[in-house]
């Protein structure tokens, strides 16, 4: 973000939370009117006002429910426990620590169902990386393999597969794998088609020339591999990581619904059956900051990994 | 070793000589004898095969093993029990069929309409080869139906229960992701125009909206299930929540593809913002419109199916998902996932086809 997009950035922002606000209003009235009519009384438009931005079960929670409902699912004392409560202070970096550390191990707190979820996502993301890596190498070098894999692994991308993911879960869980594996292979196959079709991109990226090239240095195979095709990959490879990360994200948080063990999709999926809006605003809202830091760990390698090849901006 | 990996193709012949040779040892005697003949058919044609032989008996030799691999990969499926020979057959096959594919890849390039056909052999094959290794694996081992039923089940429930499909299909795709998928890019279409008018909007709106394009939307659908109620309008709301901000990042992306050079023609014609949106702006913009919908064409299906995972009437094709698997009546759930893979195809193809009649002038949909 460069500093002349910054105020126009942080207007919108502002004005997004500012309709959020607005919003909250209209949607939460009808509610309060029926119980102001319900204990037949008089219902003054600003007690009005303060009473939708404070109910317990909103239809829209105020934006500053949801931050409340965060503080209190991660370092506030219902998450962390009497004890940790007690003993440690959310104002110093240790402090913050311990209480995370404390949060980690309730299941009535969202670093703990973000932990979940972030394990069996980057488990997932690794091996369908992997896989993609090795199958675009092989679709690269093999004429058999481009023509009669790479055309599925294209169609694959326009088929929504997560459609697979609720069949997986069962099926594993009752042939005995259960926990963070069905959940992984979900998040891998999501993740590993994007990638394959950017690997394969990538490692055709170098044009005639420079492959002639490496021939008139009669390059061996594997050095024209190593210094050639997987350098020019790299930018391909990184955005495909990009939304494989994504995918992988969404396919394990999909993947947590049919079975109720923890996770981010199990909170939302709970908070829908029981009214509790903001559990799932609250969740939703550390899935997206989940999202983000991911893309942004990747986007932030990428740019490392680019500068020192010399491709960076 | 990647110039190994090359020259596979004689070394799959000479895996695919040895695989025959085991299974014939015993094929004899379990299988009805035109089993081992196809193989081994197969394999003499395999030997014979020289990529210099005229054109005509080439393609007749290609036939001709495609047939004989065929007629011995339906006997082996008709007769599967797990044993050594079945295996070492099933292997045969497999290798002959990749060895089909390799000498079909590596065919000099042909041209026009028969090139295009030709290309969609081999991938084809594959499907058919993964297909049928799936039947006769499931057939040998007794896979039981609740964990993997076979593909000819799947299509036998898919033949007998098309009813209850159109129902789900016409529940989840037209009412819930048409519908999302027509507003959400309506209304970005529309907002991307505004956005475009205004640069203090397009520098802030579009970081915003790359941002939110990569978060998972999808986790909005308990909420809008809430707001809306079970039935389509919740899908299509959740449809048009992940399928705005690509849509809009990409059309706001496209109007700006005009150079200084071409809109400065245009004003020395004293076209006016309209005329000029119209002959020349929104032109320039359709290759990443195109994009656009593409991305969107895929994600409407996705939020439309996941969506129903968290409520739905008692019909639509997520709903049917979550509720057989629950019953373990996973002929069903693969029957609805053929659906669903057949029906994003062919919505991701529709736009595909319209973008190549309506943007053949661009560069990437030109020397084809």
């Amino acid at each position: 973000m460069t500093m002349r997009s910054a105020g126009p950035i942080l207007t919108v922002v502002g004005v997004l939370m500012a309709l959020w606000y607005l919003a909250v209003v209209p949607m939460n009235a009808p509610w309060e009117r029926d119980q102001a009519a319900r204990a037949g009384r008089e219902l003054p438009f600003f007690e009005l006002l303060a009473n939708t931005m404070a109910q317990e079960r909103p239809v829209l929670p105020a934006p500053h429910q949801v931050l409340i409902g965060m503080w209190t699912n991660t370092l506030g004392c219902d998450a962390v426990g009497r004890r940790a409560c007690r003993d440690t202070t959310p104002l110093t970096l240790t402090g913050v620590g311990q209480r995370l550390v404390a949060s980690a191990g309730s299941n009535r707190s969202l670093v703990y169902h973000a932990w979940v979820t972030l394990t069996a996502t980057m488990l997932g993301f690794v091996i369908g990386t992997g896989a993609g890596i090795v199958l675009a190498v092989g679709i690269v070098y093999n004429r058999a393999m481009d023509a009669s894999v790479m055309p599925w692994a294209i169609t694959s991308q326009t088929v929504p597969i997560i459609a697979l993911a609720p069949m997986i879960i069962v099926v594993l869980n009752s042939v005995g794998v259960s926990g963070i594996v069905p959940k992984a292979i979900i998040a891998a196959y999501l993740s590993f088609f994007p990638v394959v079709v950017g690997m394969v991109k990538g490692l055709r990226a170098p044009d005639a020339m420079q492959m002639d090239l490496m021939k008139t240095w009669s390059a061996p195979g594997a050095s024209v591999f190593a210094k050639l095709r997987l350098p020019s990959s790299m930018p391909y490879l990184f955005a495909s990581l990009k939304v494989g990360i994504a995918a992988a994200l969404v396919g394990t948080i999909v993947g947590e619904l049919p079975v109720q063990e923890g996770g981010l999709g199990v909170r939302l999926l709970s908070g829908s059956y029981y009214g509790q809006t903001v559990q799932i605003w609250t969740a939703l809202l550390t899935a997206a900051i989940l999202a983000a830091g991911l893309v942004g760990i990747v986007g932030a390698i990428e740019r490392r990994v680019l500068r020192r090849m010399g491709m960076g901006q | 070793m990647i110039g190994f990996v090359i020259r596979m193709g004689g070394l799959v012949r000479l895996f695919f000589l040895g695989a025959v040779a085991l299974s014939l040892m015993h094929l004899f005697g379990q299988m009805p004898p035109w089993v081992p003949v196809a193989l081994l058919v197969a394999l003499a044609l395999a030997l014979a095969y020289r990529p210099g032989m005229p054109r005509g008996l080439r393609a007749l030799v290609l036939l001709a093993l495609w047939n004989a691999l065929a007629v011995a990969a339906l006997g082996l499926a008709a007769h599967a029990s797990a044993s050594p020979e079945l295996w070492s057959g099933v292997a045969a096959v497999w290798l002959g069929g990749w060895f089909l594919v390799a000498q079909i890849a590596d065919l000099p390039r042909a041209p026009g309409l028969w090139g295009r056909v030709r290309a969609l052999i081999p991938p084809l094959v594959f499907g058919a080869t993964v297909l049928w290794l799936w039947q006769v694996v499931v057939g040998a081992l007794n896979v039981p139906r609740v964990i993997l039923p076979a593909p000819t089940e799947i299509a036998a429930r898919f033949a007998a229960s098309t009813d209850i499909l159109w129902i789900d299909l016409v529940q989840t795709f037209v009412r819930g992701a048409l519908s999302g998928f027509a507003l959400g890019v309506g209304a970005a279409i529309l907002f991307a125009l505004v956005v475009d008018r205004y640069d203090f909007l397009r520098r802030g709106l579009l970081p915003v909206g790359n941002f939110l394009a990569a978060l998972p939307i999808i986790g909005t659908a308990p909420i809008f299930v809430m707001w809306f109620g079970f039935d389509w309008p919740s899908k299509a709301a959740v449809v048009v929540a992940m399928v705005f901000f690509p849509m809009l990042v990409n059309t706001v992306q496209g109007l700006a593809a005009t150079d200084s050079m071409q809109r400065d023609l245009m004003r020395t014609y004293s076209a006016g913002w309209w005329q000029t949106l119209i002959a020349l702006r929104l032109p320039a913009a359709l290759p990443f419109v195109f994009n656009g919908l593409k991305i969107c064409a895929t994600l409407a299906l996705i939020g439309a199916i996941v969506a129903e995972f968290f409520g739905s009437p008692t019909r639509g094709m997520g709903f049917r998902i979550s509720t057989e698997v629950g019953r373990l009546q996973l002929d069903m759930v693969w029957a609805e996932i053929a659906v669903s893979a057949l029906l994003g195809s062919a919505f991701y193809g529709f736009w595909a086809l319209l973008e190549r009649r309506m943007t053949f002038w661009h560069p990437s949909q030109r020397g084809r």
